[in-house]
């Protein structure tokens, strides 16, 4: 396989692999799982700041975002408005066009909002935008996603945080093959073979953040997470055998004694 | 001196003090931060020129980890 990128919005990326910054122990383990993982986007989100206490550390302070693209996600937003306003002051905290929608519905299975979700992209599209949009595994919602023009599908392998990896292999494979912009699996991923079966779903990439940042060893599995991810793009561009329901012996038979 | 929200907060500043003014004051860095003002965003090449008033809601956010 010769140089194998893949591109989003105009951009081309060699990492297949996209993590999210939250729920580390400090900005500095933050930084080494990131590095380790090899990603070159990383998803950031939009909060307050403590004007109480404006020397408190910064993530972009830790994660130079010259060096790594930042992905500005509505992760806690469940409504269209919400996650509207949310990356309108995104797109001016950072200058960048490009980002995450998730709009959820649902606070114990952090469900996506369809409804809201198509709401949001629509809007935020219009603007100038380029809408990577997180959303069910629901071939025909991703469709109307691709067709309002998002620049990526994000389906969920599993609910947000559960690591129970991928539960829908047939719905994301549907995804894939009908979809002319990327497809990356954006939650559920639990451990480094879930990542590397969505990759051989053919999946362009994958979206994790506490499958590594909950990890016993965070950078142990990032760098795991990022041989997953290049194992399973291998596999699937090198295309597997066949699956045969009898024994098939590999020497042959010729020539026994 | 005039009252202001700032994220949610009642706060206290001079008269025709202008966005660029109260971040210096609060020791934050403008390439660092977003502002929405009465909900409406404030770019940022205009901070120099928006004198806050009485009763303005301010929102001042940052980058922070998040993934999902």
């Amino acid at each position: 396989m010769t140089k194998d990128t893949f591109n989003i919005a105009g951009t081309d990326f060699t990492s297949r692999l996209i993590v999210g910054t939250g729920k580390y122990k400090d900005f500095e383990e933050t930084a080494r799982a990131v590095e380790a993982s090899g990603a070159e986007i990383v998803t950031v989100a939009i909060r307050r700041v403590n004007v109480m206490d404006p020397t408190q550390p910064m993530l972009v302070d830790y994660l130079d975002p010259k060096k790594y693209t930042y992905l500005p996600n509505t992760a806690g937003c469940f409504s269209a408005d919400d996650a509207i306003r949310t990356l309108r002051l995104a797109r001016e905290a950072g200058g960048w066009k490009l980002v995450k929608l998730e709009v959820l519905g649902d606070q114990k299975t952090l469900y996506p909002n369809m409804i809201e979700t198509l709401h949001a992209a629509e809007v935020l599209i219009k603007e100038g935008f380029e809408v990577m949009v997180y959303c069910s595994d629901d071939p025909i919602m991703a469709k109307r996603l691709e067709d309002l023009g998002c620049c990526a599908i994000m389906p969920l392998g599993a609910p947000i945080g559960s690591g129970l990896g991928i539960q829908n292999p047939v719905q994301i494979r549907l995804i894939v093959e009908q979809s002319n912009v990327p497809v990356l699996v954006d939650a559920g991923v639990g451990t480094a073979s879930d990542a590397a079966v969505a990759m051989e779903l053919g999946c362009d990439g994958v979206l994790m953040n506490t499958a590594i940042a909950e990890a016993g060893d965070p950078i142990a599995m990032a760098r795991a997470m990022k041989l997953a991810v290049e194992a399973g793009r291998l596999a699937y561009y090198a295309g597997r055998m066949p699956k045969k329901l009898y024994a098939d012996p590999s020497s042959p038979l010729a020539g026994l004694i | 001196m005039i009252e202001i929200t700032i994220n949610g907060d009642p706060h206290e500043i001079g008269k025709g003090q202008s966005l660029v003014k109260l971040l210096q004051g609060l020791n934050l860095d403008p390439t660092k931060v977003a502002i929405e003002r009465n909900l409406e965003i404030v770019p940022k090449t205009t901070y120099q020129n928006v004198k806050l008033i009485e009763g303005d809601r301010l929102e001042i956010v940052h980058f922070i980890g998040g993934g999902k």
